[in-house]
């Protein structure tokens, strides 16, 4: 691997962190003294991905906007990592005539045709829909693939598991991906799961199934060049399930009294920064050059969000129809 | 003037949340009756994410109160299997929105098992499930879709609007034979981080009593105008009507409380001393519940009307995330008072 892979990977996890570290700011920033939930200029549900940038770093230095990626509830790292552009996803985010869904969607619900991109805040759907991704891209003779991601929770819901069997029965050009953070909002992995590893779900199904033990975004870069060439190269579906980190609480607002493992967690960004250093790649210059640049990249999108106009209410009804 | 029905229960001075108040109802029945027992998503240790099991695991222990793999299918079944074996289920959807990935296990198997059995199988069971928007959740988190569910013959569904009826519809819900949906909206349980409703604090007898699934509840007598509603939405009627008092034109509004069965009499009584009716349905409005109530009124005596029946419903659009375009389509108390000055015009 070389180092300008090694800094790319590391420049898109400080983007993604940049990014959310500047909605964690402005989210929580309107909703005081009286915690509410739908006040403020980011109102709603807000799912942070804080911890887990290293598995759409690794998975996405692969792809190309040409590749689709399905995403989850949780979707903020793999959309930055795919390229999206930050002005229209954060004005998504508050919900403005400019964003990528002109205010209808939400962080929960981003569509970008120009990337492949979407989610969904309903667990596991994000798989099947990328089967179809996958399906055309073999039948319109292009090179792409799919990439569907999901949590370890997600993993026990059927639409995972009819997925994995229709993707391998069909040899479809898709690469899943888990992200086994250990929680599913407050119910463990050990509670919800019958057994340790989804890529032994994979190989049952007769996809090839790989576990990353310890959110190294090296390792994912890894398994996802594998998987990603083999799909193709029409060598068939692979499933990646990563052991990655939730920093923070399952959505904003979260007290977390279920958990007992806070002052375990590693933080994944300072970890590679150190590894770069101690390998010459990184000095702690850079490491600052490279944190201002995504700060004033993430500056100028909520900017630009922040000064947008409001979509119109009587325009409501647009686009339930085409 | 404020009616709630307190005949089956002794008044009450003790105020709790809409939230407290179901779990308390939840609580004394599981005590009383072994067979009970909670099963869900964040049910547990979580104590619900709108703090509708709160407490339950502490007090019952994880043989009776159970947090659920994100299976949906397969709890929804469980709950079915154990309800056909004699045990009284309480299973949790933690959004109705999310009945997408389960409806099969509802409308095919709970709902229909009764009938197609010819009578010799129950299934009593307690499906309960958030619904409702207003705080920017987006088209996925936001949906009310009672009418959905009321239209599926087997289900009984029941929505109530305050801390009284939250308990005693629970009550009712546990002890009724058939799979009953309890549908209760996050801007009713009176959750600390969501703008809440003041009447979503409210007297609740300690002891247990039931409200009759079925029995609407006149909560403001007036001689204009009958506002229909349920949910949240009653509240946003009640303020309405407030303001529209104030403009001379004096409203009553009627909680229907349970969907399934409908209180048909309640609204038709209503309708012939004034009038007129105005249904406010935070569900989308073609195909649903207003619809049935303008043909209750039609099919029983058009007469009856002196204006048409008017509709205020999410109009048919996917609850938008950005507040500007969400509070477009709410049924607010502000569009409440402009729908109803439009049917006195
Ligand atoms: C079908 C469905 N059931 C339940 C939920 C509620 N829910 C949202 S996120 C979540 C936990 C998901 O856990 P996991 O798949 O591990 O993803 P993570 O949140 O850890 O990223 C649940 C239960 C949902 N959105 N959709
Ligand atoms: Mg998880």
């Amino acid at each position: 691997m070389d180092n300008l892979t090694r800094l790319g990977l590391y420049k898109t996890m400080v983007l993604s962190r940049s990014f959310e570290e500047a909605i964690l700011r402005d989210y929580h920033a309107d909703k005081k003294p009286a915690w509410d939930i739908g006040a403020g200029l980011i109102p709603g549900e807000m799912h942070l991905s804080a911890g887990q940038e290293p598995v759409a770093a690794g998975v996405c230095a692969h792809l190309t906007a040409d590749d689709a990626v399905t995403a989850t509830h949780r979707p903020h790292h793999f959309a930055i990592a795919h390229g999206m552009d930050l002005k229209l996803l954060a004005a998504e985010i508050f919900g403005r005539e400019t964003g990528l869904g002109k205010g209808r969607g939400g962080h929960m619900h981003l569509f970008d045709p120009s990337i492949h991109f979407s989610c969904s805040g309903i667990i596991a759907e994000g798989y099947p829909p990328a089967l179809g991704q996958a399906f055309a891209f073999q039948h319109q003779g292009k090179n792409s693939v799919a990439v569907a991601v999901t949590g370890e929770g997600a993993a026990n819901q059927g639409a995972f598991h009819e997925s994995l069997n229709l993707a391998a029965l069909w040899k479809l050009p898709v690469v899943f991906i888990v992200e086994d953070n250990d929680w599913a909002i407050s119910v463990s992995r050990d509670a919800s799961t019958s057994i340790r590893s989804n890529a032994v779900r994979a190989t049952s199904y007769g996809l090839r199934g790989t576990r990353i033990q310890d959110n190294s975004v090296e390792g994912v870069w890894d398994a996802a060049k594998t998987a990603i060439e083999r799909a193709r190269a029409g060598e068939g579906p692979s499933l990646i399930e990563v052991q990655t980190v939730r920093l923070w609480g399952h959505f904003e607002g979260d007290a977390q009294a279920y958990r007992n493992d806070l002052d375990t967690l590693i933080d994944p960004i300072p970890a590679y920064a150190n590894q770069l250093e101690s390998d010459g790649i990184l000095t702690p210059e850079l490491v600052k050059g490279i944190a201002e640049d995504a700060k004033s990249r993430v500056d100028d999108a909520f900017e630009y969000a922040k000064s947008s106009p409001f979509p119109s209410a009587a325009e409501v009804g647009n686009y339930v129809f085409a | 003037m404020v009616l709630i029905d307190t005949s089956s229960a002794s008044v009450s001075t003790r105020r709790l949340t809409t939230a407290k108040a179901m779990v308390e109802g939840i609580s004394q029945e599981m005590e009383r009756d072994p067979s009970v027992f909670v099963l869900g998503e964040d049910v547990g240790a979580y104590g619900g994410i709108f703090s509708s099991t709160t407490g339950l695991l502490e007090r019952f222990g994880p043989h009776r109160v159970m947090d659920t793999p994100i299976s949906e299918t397969a709890f929804m079944g469980l709950a079915t299997g154990a309800a056909v074996e004699g045990m009284r289920p309480i299973v949790e959807l933690m959004f109705v929105d999310f009945f997408g990935v389960c409806m099969d296990q509802i409308y095919n198997h709970m709902a229909k098992i009764h009938y197609e059995s010819g009578g010799n199988v129950k299934v009593p069971l307690v499906l309960m499930t958030a619904v409702g928007g207003g705080y920017s959740d987006g088209a996925q988190h936001s949906q009310c879709l009672w009418g959905t569910f009321a239209h599926m013959p087997g289900l009984k569904v029941v929505v109530p609007s305050n801390p009284f009826d939250a308990k005693g519809l629970m009550i009712s819900a546990i002890r009724d034979d058939n799979p009953v949906v309890y549908m209760f909206h996050k801007g009713v349980m009176g959750l600390p981080w969501m703008a809440k409703n003041p009447r979503s604090l409210g007297p609740v007898p300690e002891k247990p009593y039931e409200v009759p699934i079925g029995k609407a509840s006149v909560v403001r007598t007036g001689k204009d105008m009958t506002i229909v509603t349920l949910s949240l939405s009653v509240h946003h009627a009640l303020d309405a009507a407030d303001d529209l008092a104030q403009q001379g034109i004096d409203c009553e509004v009627i909680d229907l409380r349970s969907l399934v069965p409908l209180d048909r009499e309640a609204v038709l009584e209503s309708v012939s001393k004034t009038g007129r009716l105005l249904v406010v349905d935070e569900d989308y409005q073609s195909f649903g519940l207003s619809g049935e109530l303008a043909a209750v009124v039609a099919e029983t005596d058009p007469r009856l009307l002196k204006a048409p029946v008017s509709r205020l419903a999410i109009p048919d659009v996917p609850i938008p995330y950005s507040r500007t375009l969400e509070y477009a389509v709410l049924p607010t108390m502000e569009r409440i008072v402009s729908a109803a000055k439009r049917v006195m015009a």
